[in-house]
């Protein structure tokens, strides 16, 4: 909301400097976003806080004039000479606003025009360039004519971005003074926060400021006699749902011709961010901005008129099935069942508390007025202009809550200032329908609420008095404070939720910078460990050591992406948790394949890097027959290509990272996590080459899977020039927890030395390495300490489907040194059983 | 005793004859030529042992006793011989191995955290210093969770500071914050005190932009006990920007609005960049908003199973991927979930 400081000193006696006050609001939970200067200047003090822009108007350089008479220009058409008085002295000042040609010519003026005249040398915007550039007035001549001064438009004074012609001031300004004593002025910037509706109007934000720094507050009248015949009997009020439409209160002023508000009125409403139109539209949108309450202006005849002649009868009711209506904004609107509608008995006038109907809009041939001042269930605005997705002004406000003893007020008061402004007659009395009137919470607080949640000590007359200057009706019992809600807010709660509110409302007032700080004293909670949480800072932190990018990858996805990482024809992947409401196709719902994120980040960067190595530890999104929820498992997911080793300058070839540098990692992780008893076994899994596949196992947990990308799968992704397989994993991280034991017991590092003995033995092609192993430790039993396989040979020397495996076998005991009749007994034990057992033959 | 003579003055010849020859030899092999020709088996030194037993008998310990003196004499002195050419061959290796030590290194593959990552293990840490506990929760909410145990209602405006992403599935969401997470501990601890940190991604229905994300992580923390005052809040909070930010870092807390909290506020820190003067990543400012925090409002409390006429406690959400902007002048918040390497590569 944009504040206009002048108009908040309407009600409050300010004597802060800008920024000052700016402090002020920001402390009161009205957070000043930026200050914008129109004339007046801004002390810089050393800390500063705020968002400052704008023009300070030069005191001695830019003032009040008077034009006498506007003359032609000698040598051009589209500029006038005008006899100008800056107080100082006459002279004589060119310019070319439009505005002025009316009076060329015409002789001296019956009333002289009051203008803001900048003398040479002063500081101002220049008119003719976009945005706001600065300028000093310097003398210069112009179609053979002297210049060095200005009569200025708003642009040039920082005011808006009006430079169709000059500033007309209203005829009481004081030729010579000082514009920026006349009309000098700050804008804040202020956010409203969501509960603090009743501030989003100049009253609102002066109760603060009087609440904040002790001044009292000016509200403007509330009494009214306008001296008019009465309005009862010229129309009547007719509510269907007091639910929604707990009051509604009309007035009438006749008579008017809608006019140009004065200049002063004007430029109030452009500082605050609207743009005048009339002095009758103008009153209802300032009410709006000083009051907060919106008011909604009818054309009395066209209601006559459709009632054919008669007193109209105004009726508020929800929409009927199929009803449409154009809005002032020339839209035909389909309206929702719920919608609440003003009507007469011809049908609709306006969307209640959102925006009127086009028919009984007031046009500047609009004589009278009937106008509406009304109360509304914000929540049902709310839902409507969700709905509707039509948003206003009034509807910002009502849909936050409005209270109804605005009503009456708003709509004299604005009739107050229609006539004032403009000619016209105010009928006395308003026709007021209130059937459903709200009671304001009256909430007890103690000394010891206070005590206990806001952990300062005051007594109930200091709570008190810092309510009351909120107008919270207060009576003291004892150590209790009884508190009366102000009728002018909605946002305070009875019982327990009002006490919530009142502690606030006291911690701002008290200032939240004047409570102390403390640490707490509690006990700290009894500890509950998260393991699994430990268990993923313990996978990210290895794979990180062992040589992985770690990727956090977007997990909104689409079918299309996800069904990347499947070969062509697989079924389509699902079920998903699918977006109602998407933002994009491509981000249309939650992903199930934690690789194929994965993936997209490697075919991203497949072009910047030779050796790309990727992991993510995120969730999947299962949906679930018997949970609204989805199960949200924490997968794991690697993905390695290209060079195994990286480029140096000594030109040495890499080989491909392959299937086994992949499950190097994976042994190296599940190692770091002490998960024993892991084996891996040839699987067949649909994104995978399907001889390079391997499913890893912890006992009887399958821990996932693992393997070379299947070509066409590979295919699917851009990985530029590069042919290196891709070797994929993903894991079920949530599986791990349970695999890693309970607790590591450390071995004692061995005394007696150990004796290795190499082994070569012969065995089918299809003999898995894994079982020769098994096979070797099974015979070896304890003696065993280690088996590295360290060489494979294949030869015409072997025959056809045989290999050779051979291995360093460590032989040790923990309590003695081995004889040689115990690597005798234990080395023919190892030959026997791979003979029997896998029919291998010892290689020579 | 021209016998005698004889032997010791070949003796005496060949040292005499040896030790010059030792300084000619002037590399390994002339060493062992050397060695072979004067302490060799065919040299005068171990003939004169080996003849021993043909001189006469009472000479013989003087011959063994000059002989042992040549022999030692020629050892030591090829030991010392030997040493020094080593020594040459040492200096004259280390004079000519000189490697151009400007060019690179072998450059090896480092692994390394994604910076959110690595922003939130440091957010743990200072976390867990101050004694609070992870506690995750779903991403996928309900409206329940969301909103209307935070008293937050349907349609109530305050709703309006939320863009959600709905499911298909009616009352569920994709959560816009992590305080469901709030009403999830108090479910699950109560009726225990409670000290923890709601970590995780959030959603919202918004255009992506250099500012802002459909998803993005918060940090929350709570705090439910019989003794917690909006003091602690402040001191808690204030505590937990000076380790984030350092220890002369300055704040401010101004009110705020939260319908799950209240009284609510929110913390801004002093802009580190220009030390409060106003520049562009404070926006002419001289703060940096941090944090939007408050008491737990009573109605949440209740939702959680504890007493608001007993229990009390503060809350307090914060966004990493902000912090780690802030900190590190990142200008555009969706190279977080991009990943292109040249952007994950300048943080380890």
């Amino acid at each position: 909301m944009k504040l206009p400081l002048s108009w908040l000193k309407d009600y409050v006696d300010i004597d802060l400097s800008v920024e000052d006050l700016a402090r002020v609001l920001t402390r009161a939970g009205l957070e000043v976003d930026s200050i914008q200067l129109v004339g007046l200047a801004a002390e810089t003090s050393s800390q500063h806080e705020f968002k400052i822009n704008g023009l300070t108007w030069e005191a001695d350089k830019i003032v009040v004039a008077q034009i006498d008479e506007v003359m032609p220009h000698p040598n051009a058409d589209r500029l006038v000479l005008c006899h100008l008085n800056d107080g100082i002295k006459e002279q004589v000042v060119l310019t070319g606003a439009p505005n002025l040609f009316q009076y060329r010519g015409t002789g001296p003026l019956p009333t002289p025009l009051k203008v803001a005249y900048a003398r040479e040398g002063a500081r101002i915007y220049d008119g003719h360039q976009p945005g706001q550039v600065l300028t000093t007035l310097k003398r210069a001549k112009i179609r053979g004519i002297e210049s060095y001064s200005m009569v200025c438009s708003e642009k040039e004074l920082g005011i808006s971005d009006e430079h169709e012609g000059i500033i007309l001031l209203d005829a009481d300004a004081p030729t010579g003074m000082p514009l920026v004593d006349y009309m000098g002025d700050a804008v804040f910037e202020i956010s409203i926060l969501p509960n603090m509706i009743r501030n989003a109007c100049v009253v609102g934000v002066a109760r603060e400021v009087a609440a904040m720094t002790g001044r009292e507050l000016r509200l403007p009248p509330a009494d009214f006699h306008p001296a008019g015949p009465a309005i009862a009997g010229r129309a009547s009020i007719k509510i269907t749902n007091p639910e929604l439409n707990p009051r509604f209160v009309l007035g009438l002023i006749e008579n008017v011709t809608p006019q140009p508000s004065p200049y002063k009125i004007q430029l109030r409403l452009r500082l605050a961010g609207m743009r005048p139109i009339n002095h009758v539209v103008d009153a209802t949108n300032y009410l709006m901005l000083e009051l907060g309450e919106p008011l909604h202006a009818f054309d009395y005849d066209v209601l006559l008129q459709r009632a054919g002649g008669k007193p109209p009868v105004i009726i508020t009711r929800t929409a009927n099935p199929g009803e449409h209506l154009t809005t002032l904004d020339d839209v035909d609107r389909a309206l929702e069942p719920f919608t609440v509608l003003v009507c007469d008995e011809a049908g609709a006038l306006s969307i209640a508390g959102v925006m009127g109907g086009q028919e009984s809009e007031v046009t500047s041939a609009t004589r009278n007025i009937l106008l509406e001042g009304a109360s509304w269930n914000f929540i049902n605005i709310r839902k409507t202009v969700s709905y509707l997705r039509l948003q206003s002004e009034a509807a910002y406000r009502f849909s936050r809550g409005i209270h109804p003893e605005l009503a009456p007020w708003g709509v004299q008061l604005c009739l107050k200032r229609m006539s004032d402004w403009g000619e016209g007659v105010v009928a006395s009395g308003l026709i007021d329908s209130y059937p459903a009137p709200v009671t304001d919470p009256v909430v007890t607080l103690s000394e010891a609420d206070v005590t206990r949640i806001l952990g300062i000590q005051l007594s109930a007359a200091e709570i008190a008095a810092l309510l009351r200057r909120l107008d919270f009706t207060c009576t003291v019992e004892g150590s209790s404070v009884m508190a009366k809600t102000p009728p002018h807010r909605l946002d305070v709660g009875e019982g327990v939720v009002g006490k919530a509110d009142l502690l606030e409302e006291v911690a701002r007032i008290y200032g939240y910078d004047n409570i102390p700080a403390r640490r707490m004293t509690d006990a700290l909670p009894p500890m509950h460990p998260n393991p699994v949480l430990e268990t993923e800072a313990k996978v990210r932190e290895q794979l990180v050591v062992l040589g992985l990018q770690e990727v956090i990858t977007y997990r909104l996805t689409c079918v299309e992406r996800e069904a990347r990482i499947l070969p062509p024809g697989a079924e389509a992947p699902g079920p998903y948790i699918t977006l109602k409401n998407p933002i994009a196709p491509e981000r249309s719902l939650m992903r199930r394949h934690l690789l194929a994120s994965v993936m997209e980040i490697v075919e991203r960067n497949a072009r910047l890097r030779e050796h790309l190595a990727f992991f993510e530890i995120g969730p999947v999104f299962f949906p679930r027959d018997d949970d609204p929820l989805p199960d949200e498992p924490t997968r794991l997911a690697i993905a390695m290509t290209g060079k195994r080793d990286l480029a140096g300058w000594d030109g040495a070839p890499s080989a491909n990272l392959d299937f086994y540098d992949l499950k190097a990692v994976i042994e190296s992780l599940l190692d770091s996590l002490h998960i024993s008893g892991v084996t891996y076994t040839p699987a067949a899994a649909s994104s995978y080459h399907p001889g390079k596949c391997a499913e890893i196992r912890a006992g009887d947990v399958v821990l996932g899977v693992m393997g070379e990308l299947h070509p066409l799968v590979r295919a699917h992704y851009d990985l530029g020039a590069s042919s290196a397989p891709v070797l994929a994993a993903e894991l079920y991280l949530e599986r791990f927890n349970g695999c890693r034991p309970a607790r590591v017991l450390a071995q004692s590092v061995p005394v007696f030395p150990p004796v290795l003995e190499d082994l070569a033995v012969v065995v089918d092609e299809s003999t898995p390495s894994a079982v020769v192993e098994e096979a070797i430790r099974a015979a070896g039993g304890k003696l065993v300490t280690a088996v590295r396989l360290f060489d494979i040979f294949r030869g015409e020397q072997l025959g056809a489907g045989k290999k050779s495996l051979a291995y360093s076998l460590t032989y040790q005991l923990p309590d003695r040194t081995l004889t040689d009749s115990d690597t005798q007994q234990v080395r023919q034990r190892i030959i026997r059983r791979l003979e029997q057992d896998l029919g291998a033959k010892l290689r020579a | 005793m021209s016998e005698d003579h004889e032997i010791f003055t070949r003796l005496d010849q060949a040292q005499a004859a040896a030790l010059p020859a030792l300084e000619q030899a002037g590399d390994e092999a002339a060493l062992q030529a050397w060695k072979t020709a004067h302490l060799g088996r065919s040299s005068a030194v171990m003939q004169a042992f080996s003849q021993l037993g043909q001189a006469p008998k009472e000479i013989r310990p003087a011959i063994g006793q000059r002989a042992n003196q040549v022999k030692l004499a020629l050892e030591s002195a090829f030991a010392i011989r030997s040493q020094a050419i080593k020594e040459q061959a040492l200096q004259r290796a280390l004079q000519q191995e000189k490697l151009d030590v400007t060019l690179p290194g072998r450059p090896q593959p480092r692994g390394r955290m994604h910076p959110e990552s690595r922003a939130l293990e440091t957010i743990y840490t200072i976390l867990a210093e101050m004694g609070f506990q992870i506690f995750r929760t779903p991403e996928v909410e309900t409206d329940d969770y969301n909103f209307s145990l935070l008293n937050i209602p349907a349609y109530h405006p305050a709703r309006d500071m939320w863009d959600t992403f709905h499911t298909t599935r009616p009352g569920t969401l994709l959560r816009t914050h992590t305080s469901p997470g709030q009403v999830r501990a108090m479910r699950q601890r109560a009726p225990e005190p409670i000290r923890v940190a709601l970590p995780g991604m959030c959603y919202r229905y918004e255009q992506t932009s250099a500012r802002s994300e459909i998803q993005f992580n918060q940090v929350e923390l709570l705090v439910v006990g019989r003794n917690i005052t909006f003091g602690d809040l402040k001191g808690t909070l204030t505590d937990l920007a000076r380790r984030i930010y350092g220890d002369n870092v300055r704040t401010r807390l101004r009110p705020s609005y939260f319908p799950f909290t209240e009284p609510s506020g929110e913390m801004d820190v002093e802009c580190f960049v220009c030390g409060g003067k106003g520049c562009a990543v404070c926006k002419n400012s001289g703060w940096l908003e941090i944090l939007g925090c408050g008491m737990v409002h009573p109605v949440v409390l209740q939702n959680g199973g504890y007493d608001p006429s007993e229990w009390s406690g503060f809350a307090a959400g914060m966004g990493p991927e902000r912090m780690s902007m802030l900190r590190y002048g990142i200008e555009d918040i969706r190279y977080f979930w991009s990943n292109d390497v040249r952007f994950l590569e300048q943080f380890s």
